[in-house]
């Protein structure tokens, strides 16, 4: 824990800071961090690789050798996140057999942090998904769906922050509208919240009060609609202070992410790796003490 | 004593500022997409842990039962597919004696959902685990009895929802912005005043896909036949898969 650098909140620490402050106007120390994530979204229980003749997927994806490129980017940067934007369950025998235990297992064992949950994640319906969380060591966060009434009451997380060598990292869950999408028996009484409301109410929350140096979005809107329907794109551009979407959904395939300036000018990026874990997405953040005071906006270059 | 709260205010200043300074901000980022294929070794423990689950689902789902020719993709086509004319006519193949044997009526068509077609199917042998590709749901067929207005709306709908909805039995042409200006069943114009039964799944019966021109039928029959066990069926009943785009649902 570097904690030392980031001592903050109380007048004491601060009058503390303020004295290393007066030295390190000579000395100058870099706070630099590097964080990465790393993200699947719509993996839909592709546990094998395809095979050779399986047309434009033939010879990718597969939960083995998705498990050895974590393990060596964790073996570059231990500062890394693993991450889900939803559809874990649904498209192969696996879950058809197996109602999601193989997958919620292998996602543990891949040392998941977070997911969100997709529309199909509730294909068994509430009691279907709810029998599968034992076999979760990782957290769903959802803060669009109120669970209240339902048996997923209390199994999910509004939003949470996980810090990584004292760089505070905030991440919340936005699903798509399950009516029209999903069956009623399924989804029974969960209630679906206005995504742009709640994304405004999480950034803020994550940003200024809790003050998280990186604000993550996971979402199963979809990419981009052609008609009024909410996306990520829209989420990005009617919103401030988050840093990333990460997406499922529209099984979008983007090469790089898009970057959408947001309500405050800023930059946002919304990725989306398709689906059926063909690809890993991974996103390095460089963070950096802001020792010019005027230059403190976000500065986000793709390189 | 002021002498030193004036040095004690320009400490807790400075602290602002430093504070301010040690404030991450957010300098760059760099991204990559990165494919998993083949140049990747499995992991050995993953690859264990997998092993019993998928040993039991090849014992139970690959023998072959079919071939099929050349890949069929959903999105080859524009208002009828190969892959979503195969499926529509497989449920009314096979759905329809089970629907007369109950109620010694026919289904007149047969409606199913673009975004309910998971999966290609695959140049090469035809086993049940394409049926599970195809149509991983455990979604059942419904026979569904509306009146020739609801139909109308469904017709509605198709013009709106410009995809190739699969159809069979139905006949339907449309205009260059898709705007539906001739509908056949059987040979016959949709008449009003009858009713027709119409075969879907059971997800759409219930508002999937917002067709709610589903909605509070003249009457609903379940026929208890998933989807998937139809083309199971069907794959069973043929040899090679000769399925074709045609001119059931085009647009000029």
């Amino acid at each position: 824990m570097k904690r030392r650098d980031f001592i903050q909140n109380t007048a004491a620490a601060t009058a503390f800071v303020g004295l290393g402050g007066l030295s390190s106007l000579s000395f100058k120390p870099t706070y630099e961090k590097h964080i990465t994530i790393l993200h699947t979204n719509d993996v839909h229980s592709h546990i094998e690789a395809f095979g050779p003749e399986d047309g434009r997927n033939a010879n990718m994806g597969g939960v083995a050798r998705r498990a050895t490129l974590i393990e060596k980017i964790r073996k570059e940067n231990p500062n890394t996140l693993l991450l889900d934007a939803g559809d874990i369950f649904q498209g192969t025998p696996y879950f058809n057999f197996y109602g999601g235990e193989v997958e919620f297992k292998l996602m543990s064992k891949l040392k998941y942090d977070a997911s969100t949950l997709g529309n199909h994640d509730f294909d068994n319906g509430l009691d279907g998904l709810h029998a599968q969380l034992p076999h979760a060591n990782f957290d769903f966060i959802c803060s669009n769906y109120d669970f209240s009434n339902t048996i997923m009451e209390g199994k999910t997380k509004a939003y949470r922050i996980i810090q990584k060598d004292g760089v505070k990292i905030g991440i919340f869950g936005l699903g798509v509208e399950l009516q029209g999408l999903v069956n009623k028996q399924l989804y029974k009484e969960t209630k679906y919240l206005d995504p742009i409301e709640i994304a405004t109410d999480m950034s803020s929350t994550l940003k200024n009060d809790e003050k998280c140096d990186l604000v993550i979005c996971l979402s199963h809107l979809g990419y981009k609609y052609d008609n009024l329907k909410i996306s990520d794109i829209k989420i990005a551009e009617s919103t401030q202070n988050i840093d990333l979407i990460i997406g499922g959904h529209t099984h979008t395939f983007l090469e790089k992410p898009t970057t959408v300036k947001n309500k405050a000018g800023k930059n946002v990026l919304v990725n989306q790796v398709g689906c059926y874990g063909l690809y890993l997405g991974r996103i390095d953040f460089f963070l950096d003490s802001n020792k010019n005071v005027t230059s403190k906006s976000n500065k986000l270059a793709i390189r | 004593m002021t002498y030193y709260r004036i040095i004690f205010c320009f400490l807790l200043f400075l602290g602002t500022v430093s504070c301010k300074q040690t404030k991450l901000a957010n300098l760059s980022s760099k991204t990559e997409r990165i494919a998993i294929d083949a140049s990747l070794e499995e992991d050995t423990e993953i690859k264990a842990f997998i092993e019993p689950y998928k040993n039991h689902l090849d014992a139970m789902l690959d023998s072959v039962v079919a071939y099929n020719p050349s890949t069929l993709d959903k999105n080859d086509g524009d208002l009828n597919t190969a892959l979503g004319n195969l499926m529509a006519d497989a449920v009314l193949e096979l759905a329809n004696p089970v629907f007369k044997s109950r109620t010694g009526e026919n289904i007149d068509f047969v409606l199913l959902n673009h975004g309910g077609i998971r999966s290609q199917l695959p140049k090469g042998n035809i086993s049940a685990r394409s049926a599970y590709n195809l149509m991983p749901f455990e979604n059942e067929v419904v026979v569904v009895e509306l009146t020739g207005k609801k139909v109308r709306a469904m017709i509605q709908y198709l013009g709106k929802a410009k995809r190739a909805h699969p159809v069979s039995g139905i006949n339907l042409k449309a205009d260059s912005k898709f705007k539906i200006y001739s509908a056949t069943v059987a040979g016959k114009s949709i008449d009003e005043n009858r009713n027709y039964f119409v075969a879907t799944s059971d997800y759409l019966q219930q508002g999937g896909d917002n067709m709610n021109f589903f909605s509070n039928p003249v009457n609903s029959y379940q026929i208890d036949y998933k989807i998937r066990k139809v083309l199971i069926d069907y794959f069973n009943k043929i040899d090679t898969i000769k399925a074709k785009i045609d001119n059931r649902y085009t647009k000029d």
